[in-house]
């Protein structure tokens, strides 16, 4: 019975090294070691044994059927790792042809642009406040010291509803509302829509948007006025980028200035983008004028402040180097999924 | 403004290059818009004469002529017609540029020789105005002695520069020659010498001339007028004709030109009458009567009513004050005698004329904006001083000067340490009133005060924000420093609802949509596009008056006409889909007339088309938004019938139980208004309803302990019957233990009958506290089922 036992070891040894699947190793296992197995086929012959000998051939089929078991797994595990191989490399796919689109969309090009903007701003401790569309001709012109017939209203050619009520023509009328319901120390800014009767080319529509911007507190210097608008232009076109104040002017405003950035095209060496002039006019500001801050109910004794206004749409097509407003408001999808 | 550099440079010192002194002008608040070069691309021409003129052998058109140069004499070819034997001629020599990069070379023209080319106006880039005679068909024939060789362009005075000025509208003093020269000596440092003004003594008395009344002094601060006689109309030297064309005006005769002369040197518009034409000899300076009327220099008509102000004499108007004269009264070859006016009138009044009959002269530009009193007299005398210099009529003695306005300046009192405070920078009050002076400014430092008597021409000057900005543009804006606000920190924030919008568009944007940007005003026929027909259902709508066409009248209810165009403009340009959404305001007026503003409604608005894009995909969209804000247990969404929209294919939306808004499926006939024949998905919803109602709280619950049982439910019930109906019965029914009903398959079609539908839904069944046993489901989903047959008449499959 022992011979036959070692028998079985050896025959088991040879087909093992022989399984090349893990079926084969399924079907060796239940061959030898399961229930009608080999091995135990042998070991239902133990009762014809003398009884001094069972433990000496149980413990040899234990020690067959251990050694067994553990080639079994050794086995298992090599052809486990080889068939694993052999799937990777059956799963081998063209990494390089196109995903499965998901479609998601895109905030439009000026909204994007403003939310810098407004970053900025809200970073320096401004609020974002809104006025309505259409507007009191008071607080769109009156207030902001341009009255009836003065000549500052031919500038921004106006759309009226009537006489008195008319689409506004900057977002500066927001000034006033807001002077009206807050007490200073004021710090907003104001993006909104404005409307001027200009017929549509490249660099004029009827439509377009602005951010106003207004600081109104003790003690404020024009010197503030440049240090928040520095800190705006850096933060928009770049660390690099210089600033320059001339004087201008608005009626709302004095003193009054435009600012100019160095150009974002040439970074001030002259190009077509800057007229060969190295700067580019972004936005007009300057300091409150008094009678702007009475209009508002602000004692200009009491409190002095700045004010700014800047085209959305201009920089936005400055930003990304856009040659036509037209393209802002025709919403070819083509051009919205660039940004 | 146009400024030619040589009459500028008559009245201040200037030695820097043109561009300096540009971008001095500019940084002390004087924009210089552009500097143009005349005669630029112009070299090698000089003036030659013709001295023989042969015929071609060759060419019947065209002759042989022999130039003299100076230097040399030259063959050259030419088919003008207008050459004779004596004249002078520019002449291109070999190697020449013309403008436009033309080169001209030594050539054989039909056999014969040719060393250059004769030159004609247009070939210079010359009109009639820079030269009279440039545009002949033909050679330009120089009508005055030049040497020959000369630089044509000397020859021509173009050699001139020509700076062109944004002045805006606080500085109509800076509308003139003198006032940039002025802005000039302060901005480079160097001295200012205005022109010297000297009249000669005139003849006879102007007060038996002619005589001035004012009848509306207020709208006529001051009236000045001179008299000339025995005047000769004819062309104004050519000196004086180039100046006016290099400053952009047409010249017309000498005296015309003497009057727009003064004006552009010295900023006082003037005009000039046919005095022999004025009945009475009397000017009347009085407002309009209505309906009367008066053809201007233009040789339009105008009607006329009493908000505006006439020069007229004792029967008509003979001009409108300020703005332009009238034909009846215009200098003409045959005129004899003039009065000369030189007067101040009323911004506001000039304004409105000029506003209500159309008419921007530069005149008006001037007056409008205000002028200097004393100006008005000075000019005068100074046109008196050019009619005698040019020997173009004889000057009666004396000038009638009818003033009602205060000739008295202006006093300021300012303080010089607001002044620093306002712009954050330490001068001395002596150093500001330095500053102040080489302004013309008249400045006494009294302590902490300074006394400034403002100039005449100086109307802008107010009060102390205006002294800062004068102090400042000098010291020079960019010599400021750039600090950062101290004092009461503020906490920049956006509010609550600015939050949810920026929300709102980023989780629409995850749905696939791109944000578009639309106008706000639309065609009044918008309504009709979109299939509203019925004159009730047509909003009220905020009309321009002065729109810029009929297509841009009224502003819009409703955006849905403007995303469609969007739709469609993309669909023609080739896109297989669109998907697009806008947040904007509707404006709804309260009632017409507007008497208050209208309301703005913010409406957000879905539209959207391509291969997979249906009903389903829309609403997914709004249930993923309505799911954001808490909202979409709050939400139902009923069958609604709208002309724009598919009868069948139509949701309003209800938010507990406000109407939030429509979605559905575009009408095929309003699509094809659109030229779009694919299925087109709109959403229009209440921006403010669905904010108002967001639910920003959120609370953890725990995560489920025990497992859930999932059964399937196909039923089958009557076609009318609506998902909805049926899912709300199932959660009645299966009350807290049915956590899940989700529809998984709808059916029609064989094994259903005629009229009904079957729908498949998948139930999961939990309790929080325990693990549901088989018989406690079965119960409960038997009760659903027979629950769904009583209320639906649902059938199981």
């Amino acid at each position: 019975m022992k011979a036959e036992l070692e028998q079985i070891r050896r025959e088991a040894e040879q087909v093992l090294a022989c399984v090349s699947n893990l079926q084969d190793l399924s079907n060796f296992r239940v061959e030898y070691l399961g229930k009608k197995g080999k091995l135990t086929q042998v070991l239902r012959g133990m009762g014809t044994l003398p009884l001094e000998e069972r433990p000496k051939i149980g413990q040899l089929a234990n020690e067959i059927r251990a050694y067994l078991e553990e080639e079994i797994e050794k086995r298992k595990k090599v052809l486990e790792e080889e068939a694993l191989s052999q799937r990777l490399r059956d799963e081998v796919i063209d990494v390089t042809m196109p995903g499965r689109r998901h479609y998601r969309g895109k905030l439009h090009p000026l909204n994007i642009v403003l939310n810098e903007i407004k970053d900025i701003f809200l970073g320096m401790g401004f609020e974002i406040a809104e006025g309505p569309e259409v507007e009191w001709d008071y607080y769109n012109f009156e207030a902001l010291n341009i009255p009836k017939n003065h000549p500052a209203r031919d500038t921004q050619d106006t759309f009226y509803i009537t006489e008195n009520i008319l689409l506004r023509t900057h977002t500066s009328p927001t000034q006033i509302r807001v002077m009206e319901r807050q007490k200073p120390p004021i710090k907003i800014i104001v993006p909104g829509r404005v409307y001027r009767s200009d017929a549509v080319d490249a660099t004029h529509s009827p439509i377009f948007h602005q951010v106003e911007g207004l600081v109104i507190d003790k003690n404020i210097t024009m010197c503030d006025l440049k240090g928040v608008l520095d800190v705006f232009a850096k933060e928009m076109f770049g660390p690099q980028t210089k600033t320059q104040f001339r004087p201008h002017h608005f009626p709302f405003t004095e003193p009054s200035a435009e600012m100019d950035v160095s150009c974002t095209t040439c970074g001030g060496k002259g190009c077509r983008v800057c007229s060969y002039t190295g700067w580019i006019e972004i936005l007009g500001a300057g300091m409150v004028h008094p009678k702007v801050l009475q209009y508002g109910g602000i004692d200009p004794e009491q409190y002095s402040g700045f004010a700014f206004g800047m085209g959305l749409d201009r920089i936005t097509n400055l930003k990304y180097g856009i040659d036509d407003i037209r393209l802002l408001f025709e919403n070819d999808i083509r051009f919205l999924e660039q940004f | 403004m146009l400024v030619p550099l040589k009459w500028l440079k008559e009245y201040v010192e200037i030695d820097v290059p043109v561009e300096q002194l540009a971008h001095s002008l500019t940084m002390t608040g004087t924009k210089v818009e552009g500097i143009t070069k005349q005669g630029e691309g112009i070299s090698n021409v000089v003036v030659g004469k013709i001295c023989e003129i042969h015929p071609h052998p060759n060419a019947d058109k065209l002759v042989v002529c022999h130039v003299d140069v100076g230097d040399r004499k030259l063959q050259i070819v030419t088919g003008a017609p207008n050459v004779k034997e004596g004249q002078l001629v520019p002449v291109a020599l070999d190697g020449a540029t013309l403008p436009g990069g033309h080169k001209i070379k030594a050539t054989t023209l039909r056999g014969v020789e040719s060393y250059g080319m004769l030159c004609s106006g247009q070939e210079l880039g010359l009109t009639d105005e820079d030269y009279p005679g440039a545009e002949v068909d033909g050679i330009l024939i120089l009508q005055e002695e030049y040497p020959l060789g000369m630089d044509i362009r000397e020859a021509l005075g173009l050699d001139d520069q020509v700076l062109e000025f944004e002045i805006t509208s606080n500085r109509p003093d800076c509308l003139s020659v003198v006032g940039i020269a002025r802005e000039a000596s302060v901005a480079l440092n160097s001295p200012f010498e205005p022109p010297h003004i000297e009249v000669k003594p005139g003849v006879g008395d102007v007060n038996a001339e002619a005589k001035v009344l004012v009848q509306d002094p207020d709208l006529c601060p001051r009236y000045c007028a001179r008299v000339v006689k025995d005047v000769k109309v004819g062309p104004s030297p050519l000196w004086m004709q180039r100046r006016l064309a290099s400053a952009g005006v047409r010249p017309i005769n000498n005296i015309v030109d003497i009057t727009n002369y003064v004006m552009l040197e010295m900023g006082q518009p003037m005009h000039a009458f046919d005095l022999d034409k004025v009945a009475g000899r009397t000017i009347v300076v009085r407002r309009a009567r209505d309906g009367e009327k008066l053809v201007t220099l233009d040789d339009k008509e105008r009607v006329l009513n009493g908000d505006m102000l006439v020069i007229a004499d004792i029967e008509k108007p003979i001009g409108l004050a300020g703005v332009m004269g009238g034909a009846n009264t215009e200098i003409t070859d045959g005129t004899k005698n003039i009065l000369l006016e030189s007067a101040l009138f009323d911004r506001g009044i000039v304004r409105k004329t000029s506003k209500a009959l159309g008419i921007r002269s530069e005149a008006s530009l001037r007056f409008e904006k205000g002028l200097d009193i004393h100006n008005a007299m000075a000019a005068l005398d100074r046109a008196a001083q050019l009619i005698q210099e040019l020997g173009a009529g004889t000057v009666v003695e004396g000038v009638i000067d009818v003033c009602h306005g205060s000739l008295e300046n202006r006093v300021l009192e300012i303080s010089w340490k607001r002044v620093n405070g306002l712009l954050g920078i330490n001068l001395s009050a002596d150093e500001m009133a330095d500053v102040l002076r080489r302004l013309e400014f008249k400045v006494e430092v009294k302590g902490e005060y300074m006394r400034i008597e403002v100039p005449s021409f100086r109307q802008d000057i107010e009060g102390v924000a205006d002294i800062a900005e004068e102090v400042a543009r000098i010291y020079g804006y960019n010599n400021i420093p750039m600090t950062l606000m101290e004092g009461t920190v503020t906490r920049g924030r956006k509010t609550g609802r600015q939050k949810l919008m920026d929300r709102v568009k980023e989780v629409l944007v995850g749905t696939g949509l791109y944000e578009v940007v639309t106008y706000s005003f639309t065609s009044p026929r918008v309504y009709e596009s979109i299939g509203i027909t019925d004159p009730q259902l047509i909003p009220k709508t905020v009309k321009i008056l002065n729109p810029l066409g009929e297509d841009q009248s009224i502003m819009r209810t409703t955006l849905i006409p403007s995303l469609l165009e969007v739709l469609s403009r993309n669909r023609n340009r080739g896109m297989e889909r669109c998907q697009i959404f806008e947040i904007g305001p509707a404006f709804l007026p309260k009632s017409l007339p507007l008497e208050d503003l209208p309301e703005e409604k913010p409406l957000l608005t879905i539209a959207e088309y391509g291969p997979d894009i249906d009903y389903y995909d829309l609403k997914g969209k709004i249930e993923v938004l309505l799911d954001e804000f808490g909202l979409l247990a709050e939400a139902e969404f009923v069958p609604h019938v709208h002309p724009t929209f598919h009868p069948g294919r139509t949701a309003l939306l209800k938010l507990n139980g406000r109407e939030t808004g429509l979605l559905g499926e575009v009408h095929p006939k309003v699509a094809q208004n659109y030229q779009l024949e694919e299925r087109i998905l709109v959403a229009e919803l209440e921006l403010d309803v669905l904010l108002n109602s967001a639910k920003e709280e959120r609370k953890y619950r725990p995560l489920p302990k025990y497992p859930a049982v999932e059964r399937d439910l196909a039923l089958v019930v009557k076609k009318e019957v609506l998902s909805a109906q049926v899912e709300r019965c199932i959660r009645e029914l299966g009350g807290q233990l049915l956590e899940k009903v989700e529809l998984f398959d709808v059916y029609e079609g064989a094994q259903i009958p005629e009229g009904y539908k079957s729908l498949a839904y998948s139930l999961s069944y939990r309790a929080s506290d325990r693990t549901l046993t088989d018989e406690e489901i079965n119960a409960l989903h038997d009760s659903i089922v027979k629950g769904l047959e009583e209320r639906l008449g649902a059938r199981l499959r």
